[in-house]
């Protein structure tokens, strides 16, 4: 078939291409091509030292000046009898290579042996040149080794070199040439525009009449090529013309100029110049000028002679080096700032120590120099303005720094101890979640955090969530990095959190990889985790982040904030992403949590009525406290008994701890503070939906809890209300209120409901007056702290008492303190005030109910919050299938109908329920 | 001039969509993925995709036919993963013959099917080529700059053995795809010019690769333009971008390359940038609105979807497609079957 024409041609010229990070167009409008020569141990002595002396930092930066100074090719030679060439060439390419500033360009591999260029082929992703092949070992060797360069993607430079010897004429330079595009194009299929010849420049003036052709035949030859041969180039080492002149640099530059000038308007479009070495043509003097171009075509007899009588009068002058230092003039944040961006260390060691003789302390350095380097790095990375491998690069620098700075810092904490940091660095673990095995961003936010100081702790990827926890707790992290790009792993990412909140860990949790978001962590993962989680988007932003998690100084605050931006993010993104449906809560009842009561066991209580309970012995509670709140209440977070060892604050825990052990004691042994409780069941049962009905067995408290309360008459004389969830439910969950808990009237069974207020704050204001009175507030709060731990205590072992003993549900039940904590105990005892019945109104009730002031001294403010404040008040429910749950937002058609149900107007039934009021 | 060529010249060609975004729908088990003749296998192997191949070839036939049915005039062998490097993390490697032939059967045999139901439509079997999990351009330890974790010479010893195994389970082409660093794609190149030589066949290979960075660069750091001259040196079929952007942010990179090559240009980007959970959720219409711009710049020639796409996705993608001429192309020397 023959070819459609297209409509629109797009056919591309056939242009010499290289790359290296960047591409590299050589087109017919190309100024000429600067290939940089100094990294070529052939040609530079003080590069051939370095490599020798595997100095390769050093090398590195011979490579960067030459392309900051113009290459635009960066040629690479190895060759020496002292060095193992195909080790080198590979350790320095692959160093280059983590160099963008001068991996940009593309790479000429240099070298006589084949096994040294195909290593170096090897590792380079860019369109390479290699440099060079030639038909001096014969055909079938050049073929072999173009056909493999073709296989690499590389261009190739030929030398006119063939089987009998190198070409130093101009007609050896056309004949070799011809041949070898010859087999290149037509039997390899080699393209023409990716071959360069090096048409052999050899010195002139070099006393010998055999040379004084030597530039003119290949100027001629080049402009020969270049007509006759398409699309090739031609390229050439400039410095050999003037090999006669050596230590004559302004000769040498002079003639290198010339030489370059002629050769280019004959064709040569590529060559290897040392740009440090050149003049500017226009520039060279006008004798010199002539002198050196008279050798340059043989124009004269004496034209060698000439030159170098010349020579000696401008022998010694020196030209600087051309790299622009000039950023080294600049005020020092800026010069620490620009060797962090560009990853340049040369000079970061005399910066720092300059930073570090300006600073108060060492550590300012690190947080504020390198910090503000950094924080560049970070935001040119963010915005695209770097890529990752320079990203890498300033991390490198960073450490270094860092390294230097140690020493000092060291120093500094041994002579203000109190004041040193005991170490800046912390641990990290990193994983790349299970089933998912993509690495690589894990690897560079590893890597850059390294760079900083911090250990590393890799575990790979696909790592099971029993690995990554295992070994955080061996080896005592103070971080985990989880990192995902699959959408699976923001699932394994959210149980991951579970199972660490599950194993009261305590360090922050950081969140990266592609698929996740600070609205996917803000939504699922922060709130499964107590502790700080972050999502950290890219690896530069991850140092200071980590730092401001794992500092002391910032810790706290950070992690306090953290959590606070979370929340607010989750909150405005849930507002924002889902606009809820509710219900009226008529629809919403019809909802209702639906429990079978003709199968639901209901136990008919040991004991109904009111009992109370006063100077309850305080030692029986030690045991039912729940330690972690309190800890948090002074600021330490973390979960006891963990807390106690934990590495930033474990000391002053475990000393906060013994002295509250101390001043319980003392409470309890002095009975400093009073315990008293007053609680009751009652029959009762649901009615309207959501009214709980009781029938209060009218009965006389009874001091001692053991005896039977006398019944006299049964009135149903109180009512709970309770609330209703109105969110529209997905289908199949009910909308629960506490109601539904309770059997209904209509089901003719008998139900029952209790409630209880509790309080160990009867002597606490007292007690803490005087330690305040004595300038102690630290046992003053203690003292506060305490009555609150033990309020709660109480009413743990009230409720348990209640269902294994009083109410008798549960007699069976063997909890250890860590399952109460925990909730796992049958029933529930809600509180007023708490998700499940938000509405401290039904504090009212609870109160006219049990009698509570009376009988127990318990006042409601007119907040209805409890005084003394070291009490607790709330229901208990019975049913096993009752459960805790969060009534979240109400509309005002419930609000309305509380309000009815109340017998108070809407105003003041809004006013109460303001916070549940759905917007 | 072959029949995909041919195809190429006449319009313009429409590549599948995401297999695992389909494979998902599944929702395999631990258990579903190692079947019965993996139940003791000594590791975990869910999320191991490719496996299903072997576990669940009927899941995977599927998947093709939708596509096909869809309106694809390619499908891609679920092979995304089978070389050795990459099947190390689930000690598979053992079976990277057997997975890409299957694969390659198994699209083969749906491919077939739908062209003797449709004659004047052939339809095509690409065999996918992933860019494994190693990269040999970059090193995974800052402190030794100059280490690489994989080298060429395993990558191209790796991708040789996918490369057999595909061409015996009788693939159309080969797609060496999701390049995120192009030394890992010049070894596989270089491994499938090889093979071309040795068993003296022709077969085209398409390439892919994928714009990581906000600059516009590959993860290895290449620009677009950088790239297309890395790996022009072997006959292609095709340059393309797929993956990690959506139709949208891919369009100046697509434009750079089509203006640059002679080469038929393919996109098969994702559906959009993943939403906060990391879904994918440019719904059909919105995609192909998106492509409607690649279209009416004439710069494609062949066009799927990657992450988040779906049969849906290439039926709008298709439909909309069928109204346009192709990105003209040459059929240059290079690919002469």
């Amino acid at each position: 078939m023959k070819a459609q024409q297209p409509t629109t041609i797009n056919q591309q010229p056939k242009y010499l291409k290289l790359s290296g990070l960047e591409p590299l167009i050589i087109t017919s409008e190309s100024n000429f091509i600067n290939v940089g020569e100094r990294t070529n141990v052939a040609g530079s002595k003080k590069f051939l030292r370095l490599i020798k002396n595997r100095n390769f930092e050093e090398a590195l930066s011979v490579a960067r000046e030459q392309v900051e100074n113009g290459a635009q090719i960066i040629d690479i030679n190895m060759d020496d009898g002292l060095i193992d060439g195909k080790e080198a060439m590979v350790k320095f390419l692959n160093l280059v290579i983590a160099e963008p500033d001068i991996s940009r360009v593309p790479i000429m591999i240099d070298s006589s042996k084949w096994e040294i260029i195909e290593a170096g082929l090897q590792v380079v992703q860019g369109k390479c040149v290699v440099n060079s092949i030639s038909l001096k070992e014969g055909e079938a060797e050049f073929i072999h080794h173009a056909k493999l360069i073709k296989r690499y993607g590389a261009a190739v430079i030929v030398m006119a070199f063939d089987e009998t010897g190198q070409a130093d004429n101009y007609d050896r330079r056309i004949e070799i040439a011809s041949r070898s595009y010859d087999i290149l194009v037509n039997q390899v299929k080699f393209a023409p525009e990716d071959i360069i010849f090096d048409l052999n420049i050899f010195p002139v003036a070099t006393g010998m009449d055999e040379h004084r052709k030597n530039a003119i035949d290949f100027i001629e030859a080049t402009r020969w090529v270049r007509e006759n041969l398409p699309y090739v180039s031609v390229s050439g080492g400039v410095s050999n013309v003037s090999f006669s002149f050596r230590g004559n640099d302004p000769v040498r530059e002079a003639m290198h100029s010339v030489f370059l000038y002629h050769a280019i308007q004959a064709g040569m479009n590529i060559g290897i110049v040392n740009p440090a070495m050149i003049e500017v043509y226009d520039d060279i003097p006008k004798d010199l000028l002539d002198r050196v171009e008279d050798v340059m075509f043989d124009r004269r007899d004496d034209a060698t002679e000439r030159l170098l009588d010349f020579a000696e009068t401008v022998k010694g002058t020196t030209k600087e080096s051309k790299i622009d230092l000039s950023w080294r003039e600049e005020p020092l944040q800026n010069r620490i700032t620009r060797a962090l961006v560009k990853g340049i260390d040369e000079f970061i060691l005399e910066d720092i120590e300059e930073a570090r003789q300006n600073a108060n302390k060492p550590i300012e350095v690190i947080e504020g120099n390198l910090m503000t380097g950094m924080n560049v790095v970070g935001d040119l990375f963010g915005s695209g303005k770097m890529f990752l491998p320079q990203v890498v690069k300033s991390a490198r620098v960073m450490k270094k720094a860092v390294a230097y700075l140690l020493p000092y810092i060291e120093e500094e904490k041994l002579k203000n101890p109190q004041i040193g940091d005991s170490k800046n660095a912390g641990k990290i673990l990193m994983a790349t979640v299970k089933g998912d095995v993509h690495d690589i961003g894990k690897n560079i936010v590893g890597v850059v955090l390294a760079c900083n100081n911090y250990e590393i702790i890799d575990l790979g990827v696909m790592v099971p969530p029993e690995k990554i926890i295992a070994t955080a707790k061996e080896e005592n992290v103070d971080a985990i990095g989880l990192s995902g790009l699959i959408t699976p792993s923001l699932d394994e990412m959210v149980f991951l959190a579970k199972e660490m909140q599950r194993q009261n860990f305590k360090v922050p949790l950081l969140i990266g990889g592609a698929t996740t978001s600070k609205a996917h962590t803000a939504v699922k993962i922060d709130p499964q985790y107590e502790c700080a989680v972050v999502h950290i988007n890219d690896a530069s932003r991850a140092v200071t982040v980590v730092g401001d998690l794992l500092k002391r100084e910032t810790s706290v605050l950070y992690k306090e904030n953290l959590k606070k931006d979370y929340d607010v993010f989750r909150k405005d993104f849930l507002k924002r992403q889902k606009v809820k449906t509710y219900l009226p809560i008529s629809e919403a009842r019809k909802n209702k949590f639906q429990i079978d009561w003709n199968t639901s066991e209901i136990i008919k209580p040991k004991q109904l009525g009111v009992q109370v309970i006063k100077d309850f012995d305080l030692n029986l509670l030690e045991q039912y406290i729940d330690w972690t709140p309190f800890f948090r209440s002074w600021e330490l977070h973390g979960r006891y008994p963990d807390i106690l060892k934990d590495e930033i604050v474990g000391e002053q825990a475990s000393e906060l701890f013994e002295d509250a052990k101390k001043m319980l004691q003392k409470i309890i042994s002095e009975k400093l503070l009073e315990a008293r409780a007053v609680f009751g069941i009652f029959e009762a049962n649901t009615v309207n939906d959501d009214d709980i009905g009781l029938e209060i067995c009218q009965s006389e408290p009874v001091e001692d809890p053991n005896s039977i309360p006398k019944l006299r008459d049964q009135i149903p004389n109180s009512i709970f209300r309770t609330l209703r969830q109105q969110s529209q439910k997905a289908k199949g969950k009910p909308n629960i209120a506490l109601s539904d808990f309770i059997a209904p009237k209509e089901s003719g069974l008998q139900d029952y409901i209790g409630c209880f207020c509790v309080s160990t704050g009867f002597g606490t204001a007292e007690l803490a007056a005087k330690y305040e009175k004595e300038h102690d507030d630290y046992n003053s709060i203690m003292v506060k702290a305490l009555a609150d731990r033990l309020a709660e205590a109480f009413a743990e072992y009230l409720h348990k008492k209640v269902r294994t003993e009083y109410w008798g549900y549960a007699s069976e039940e063997n909890l250890s303190n860590e399952d109460l904590i925990s909730e796992k105990y049958k029933g529930i005892r809600p509180a007023p005030g708490y998700p499940a019945c938000p509405d401290h109104l039904e504090k009212l009730t609870i109160w006219e109910v049990l009698k509570v002031k009376k009988n127990i001294g318990v006042e409601l403010t007119e907040s209805l919050a409890m005084w003394p404040a070291a009490s607790v008040s709330g229901y208990y429910f019975a049913n096993p299938e009752a459960r805790y749950f969060g009534i979240g937002k109400i509309k005002e058609d419930q609000i309305e109908d509380f309000g009815i149900r109340k017998n108070m107007n809407l105003e003041e039934a809004t006013k109460w329920l303001k916070t549940n009021l759905a917007d | 001039m072959n029949k995909i060529q041919q195809a190429l010249q006449n319009r313009i060609l429409i590549l599948d969509g995401a297999m695992g975004t389909m494979l998902q729908r599944y929702k395999f088990s631990e258990e579903d993925f190692r079947g019965e003749r993996f139940k003791d296998f000594h590791k975990s192997v869910k999320g191991n995709n490719d496996l299903l191949s072997i576990t669940h070839p009927q899941a995977i036939a599927d998947v093709h036919s939708k596509y096909f049915a869809a309106g694809a005039d390619i499908v891609e062998t679920n092979t995304f993963s089978s070389t050795t490097i990459a099947m190390a993390d689930y000690d598979m490697q053992d079976l990277v013959y057997e997975l890409n032939y299957e694969s390659a059967k198994i699209a083969k045999r749906i491919a077939d099917e739908f062209t003797a139901k449709e004659p004047n439509k052939p339809r095509f079997v690409a065999g996918a080529m992933g860019p494994t999990n190693k990269t040999a351009s970059m090193s995974p330890d800052v402190n030794d700059p100059g280490f690489r974790a994989i080298s060429f010479e395993q990558l191209r010893v790796a991708y040789r053995q996918q490369a057999e195994a595909l061409i015996d389970g009788g693939v159309d082409f080969l797609l060496v795809e999701t390049i995120f660093d192009t030394l890992n794609a010049k070894a596989a190149l270089f491994a499938i010019d090889e093979l071309k030589e040795e068993r003296n066949i022709d077969i085209p290979i398409m390439i892919s690769g994928t714009i990581t960075d906000a600059s516009g660069r590959t993860l290895s750091g290449q620009t677009a333009e950088a790239f297309l001259i890395s790996i022009s040196h072997i006959p292609l079929l095709s340059i393309g971008f797929n993956c990690a952007l959506g139709a949208k942010q891919l369009t100046p990179h697509l434009e750079v390359i089509a203006n640059r090559t002679n080469l038929a240009v393919s996109a098969y980007p994702n559906a959009g940038l993943p939403n906060a959970f990391g879904e994918y959720d440019e719904t059909p219409q919105q995609m192909a609105a998106q492509i409607k711009e690649y279209l009416d710049k004439g710069i494609v020639n062949i066009i799927g979807g990657c992450c988040g796409t779906t049969p849906e996705h290439i039926k709008a993608i298709a439909e909309i497609a069928s109204q346009y001429k192709p990105r003209a192309v040459f059929s240059s020397e290079n690919i002469s079957i």
